[in-house]
């Protein structure tokens, strides 16, 4: 995921945009009018620092088959968001909490699991269920996909 | 540092403080993306808007027909409320909801063409790059919709 937008001023003036990260001007225009030294650039201080490592493992706990195929129906289905280089983090936090009611806390963890180990449970049930979550998952543009367990 | 062009109001409503420029590139970006959609719903670039929802052929060709006009319906209606109200004051809530998928599907669309990677923008953005300008709009974008997400956030 891409962990959070940096501090960008965007200013659009009919033909160019001019975008100013931190206290820098960057023009974008071919013949640039302003300064592009970003050395100074302090981009993202305190918002980009290195996630911690250890998560707990994701909350959604799904009940093993009962060992015989007869029960093959009963075998719920899981729905997994996959890490993607586009979705801010934040987006993805709020989208688990509005779609599925998760605390902050919760959202938050299963945000964390999916950018660092690259995907999570992040509900189960049956099979109609699952493709009701993925179908709204998809609708916020979250790439998810799902399967039996 | 600029004031925030989005912020929370009262009853889920969100305020906007938009300069008039900001403003005509949302509604022309969402009016690009709402053609797209339209009339090439298969370019490569949107395809990321439609993941697959099975590995399996069959269910997945069946997830398809099931949802699949409904995902481009909301594509639409989101990026019609984005070009509408693009210059008000203040969105309601789901006015708000509209835009926090529609800024997405930009980014999304945007992202994808530029093969954006995590966290790489600012080494890619050098003003003679001729993706320069698509990266800049992203950055922007990625900047707005951090704001908006804050807003809505509970």
């Amino acid at each position: 995921m891409y962990t959070r937008a940096p501090g960008w001023v965007g200013v659009w003036d009919g033909t160019r945009l001019f975008v100013t990260p931190c206290a820098n001007s960057v023009s974008i225009d071919p013949q640039p009018a302003a300064a592009t030294d970003r050395s100074s650039c302090q981009v993202g201080v305190g918002d980009n620092q290195p996630m911690a490592s250890t998560v707990a493992p994701g909350e959604v706990q799904v009940e093993q088959p009962r060992a015989v195929d007869d029960f093959e129906l009963d075998r719920p289905w899981i729905v997994i968001v996959w890490n993607d280089p586009i979705n801010l983090m934040s987006y993805v936090t709020l989208v688990f909490q509005k779609l599925f009611g998760y605390s902050k806390e919760k959202a938050t963890r299963l945000m964390l699991q999916v950018h660092n180990e690259g995907k999570a449970v992040v509900s189960s049930g049956t099979r109609e269920k699952a493709e009701h979550d993925v179908s709204r998952l998809h609708a916020h543009g979250l790439w998810a996909t799902m399967r039996q367990d | 540092m600029e004031p925030p062009r989005i912020e929370r109001a009262p009853d889920g409503a969100v305020a906007l403080r938009l300069p008039p420029e900001e403003q005509t590139l949302l509604r022309g970006l969402a009016l690009e993306l709402r053609s797209g959609l339209d009339s090439a719903p298969d370019d490569p670039s949107l395809r990321r808007l439609f993941p697959p929802a099975y590995d399996d052929e069959k269910d997945e060709r069946a997830y398809r027909e099931l949802a699949a006009d409904e995902l481009l319906d909301g594509r639409r209606e989101s990026l019609d409320v984005l070009a509408a109200t693009a210059a008000n004051d203040l969105l309601s809530a789901a006015e708000a909801d509209s835009w926090l998928r529609a800024l997405n599907d930009l980014r999304l669309a945007l992202g994808t063409r530029l093969d954006v990677q995590e966290d790489s923008l600012l080494e890619r953005l050098v003003p003679d790059d001729p993706a320069a300008s698509g990266l800049a709009v992203y950055a922007y974008l990625s900047w707005l919709q951090e704001q908006l997400v804050e807003a809505l956030s509970p």
